[in-house]
């Protein structure tokens, strides 16, 4: 299988005030033409650090990212992304079909526009929806209009940042079989980032399993299972149950990180107390981590923005 | 049948209070304070004898009333366009508001009616300094508010046009104006109220054109009915102008949830 994307030796270190932040050590992996691969890590590992510089939102201290061989250097032309948060993703001030045209303005016609956002509709059953506003769907709906104008862009890479984090279980269902379905029939290259170990399994072709920041690759499991899934027989499977578990141990869930036994001896109430305090440390570095890479991520685009001037001047 | 009884709602308050005002001035009887329907006789002597030609209009319309709100319009024009593009171009420059905020702050604060003596020097009496009076005053709560706006388009937002290498022109009028127009309408609206009320200011001091030197001079000759008239005027122009733009802003703004007229059903799959 040819690599759609290639992840070498990448590492990304945040400069905040108060020193430097490492979010990602030392990542490598590929994703082949095709694939659904779903990176799951604990939170605040670096996961999204991760996506952004993929994207080319923020350009990563080390390594080297390639999209079908080109080096990402800034935002590659063919990428799209489907982010988590929907109701800021989608443009408010445009109809439903408004917002799937709104990145095909670049370079294509008007009839070519509205062609591809009525086929794009149509894969995510929302064509009866065109001519509304975002507002007036449903979360599960308007998640699906985002996916809609994903893949209207034609992205040779579609890239999801917990796509479906923000929905109830029961649409969670429906849009993971949703982006099944339309990722078999168009043949998309997708890579999920989650923390959810279940969707990452059911999703998945493959499984890489990050460890907690600074993030590594722990795991790159192939998911053994047939290519059409179904929300009750496949989670029931012994393959499914197997796998999450080898994940969630993998992730160490539920496990205090340090050594069990010495944990035994100290008392319950120190034990909570030591949690707290780390649970604090993680959150409090996580919102530094937050800061900086917002600070990134505007300067990186002030600069993408001047590039992509230069071409269109050209 | 509902229309009608809008109507009467909103205006049956109005009426009241008109009626009560021609009770108490007429049982006053006094000069300073004419009854209603005296000012209204005024009015229509004033503004509205002219010959058929012109649509029953007098030459003072033309001659005053008219410039006064083309001054308006045109010194609020041109602060809403000056003050929108600067403001967007401001809001999202960090450096920018970093350099120019206390300048701006300052700038602000000087209570515009202070400045007609330094227009003066630099216009001499006539239009522009009349222009630059308005433009001075109204320029800062648009600007204000459109660098707020500009500000307000949260990170998704960027990203989002980022990844889909949203060219920057359609960047700016696709996204950022369109999140930012409800702080710029909210600053426009203040800064239409505001140019009447420096439109007026302006008029008062050497010249003899328009509706505020009008109002002066009607005080000055003890012809209250008239003075009157021009207040009145003036109210009905501010209301005017308002419900105008408030129309325009319901249009432009039509794709704000809260707006909508009827609570929109949402449609669940």
């Amino acid at each position: 299988m040819t690599a759609m994307l290639e992840v070498t030796g990448l590492g990304h270190t945040y400069q905040a005030k108060d020193g430097a932040h490492t979010a990602i050590a030392d990542l490598s992996f590929r994703v082949g033409a095709g694939e659904l691969v779903c990176v799951v890590g604990p939170s605040g590992c670096g996961k999204s650090t991760l996506l952004r510089t993929i994207s080319g939102l923020i350009r990563p201290s080390k390594g080297e990212i390639t999209l079908h061989g080109d080096e990402v250097r800034g935002v590659p032309d063919d990428l799209a992304v489907v982010f988590q948060d929907y109701s800021r993703s989608l443009f408010p001030w445009l109809t439903v079909q408004g917002n799937v045209e709104f990145p095909l303005r670049r370079g294509l016609s008007r009839a070519q526009r509205r062609t591809r956002a009525a086929e794009a509709l149509e894969w995510v059953g929302l064509s009866a929806a065109a001519r509304k506003h975002p507002w007036q769907l449903s979360g599960g709906m308007q998640q699906r209009v985002a996916i809609a104008r994903a893949l209207a862009y034609r992205p040779a890479l579609l890239l999801m940042d917990e796509p479906f984090a923000s929905v109830d279980a029961q649409t969670r269902f429906e849009l993971e079989d949703l982006l099944l379905k339309v990722r078999a029939e168009h043949d998309t290259t997708v890579l999920v980032v989650t923390h959810d170990i279940d969707e990452s399994v059911y999703l998945g072709d493959r499984v890489l399993v990050l460890s907690g920041s600074p993030a590594s690759v722990v795991a790159d499991l192939r998911v053994d299972l047939p290519a059409r899934r179904d929300q009750v027989t496949t989670r029931e499977s012994e393959t499914f149950v197997a796998l999450r578990a080898e994940v969630a141990r993998l992730l160490n869930v539920g496990k205090p990180a340090e050594d069990v036994a010495d944990r035994r001896r100290v008392d319950e109430h120190r034990v909570d107390e030591h949690r707290a305090d780390e649970r604090r440390a993680d959150e409090h570095r996580a919102a530094r981590w937050a800061e900086a890479e917002r600070a990134e991520t505007e300067r990186a685009g002030l600069v993408a923005a001047h590039e992509r001037d230069d071409l269109f001047s050209r | 049948m509902t229309r009608l009884s809008g109507f009467l709602q909103r205006w049956v308050v109005f009426a009241g209070l008109v009626v009560v005002w021609e009770l108490v001035t007429r049982a006053v009887d006094d000069t300073f304070l004419p009854p209603p329907s005296e000012i209204a006789a005024s009015a229509h002597e004033l503004w509205f004898s002219g010959p058929l030609s012109d649509l029953l209009l007098t030459d003072t319309v033309f001659d005053h009333v008219l410039p006064s709100v083309g001054r308006l319009l045109a010194g609020w024009g041109i602060a809403a366009v000056v003050g929108v593009s600067l403001g967007v171009a401001m809001g999202r420059s960090t450096a920018a508001m970093q350099f120019a905020g206390p300048v701006l702050t300052f700038l602000r604060s000087i209570p515009p009616p202070t400045l007609v003596p330094v227009f003066l020097l630099i216009f001499n009496i006539g239009t522009s300094m009349q222009l630059a009076t308005i433009v001075f005053g109204v320029l800062w709560p648009i600007l204000l508010n459109s660098v707020d706006g500009a500000r307000s388009v949260d990170t998704t937002k960027f990203e989002t046009s980022a990844v889909f290498r949203i060219p920057r022109a359609q960047w700016v009028l696709g996204v950022v104006l369109p999140a930012a127009a409800p702080k710029i309408f909210a600053g426009l609206r203040v800064s239409l109220s505001l140019s009447l009320v420096l439109m007026v200011v302006s008029e008062l001091v050497g010249t003899d054109n328009g509706i505020g030197s009008q109002l002066l001079i009607a005080q000055r000759e003890f012809d209250f009915p008239d003075m009157w008239a021009g207040i009145v005027l003036l109210g009905v122009l501010g209301y005017a102008l308002n419900t105008v733009l408030l129309s325009f802003e319901r249009r432009a703004l039509a794709w704000q949830p809260k707006r909508a007229e009827r609570t929109p059903a949402t449609v669940e799959d």
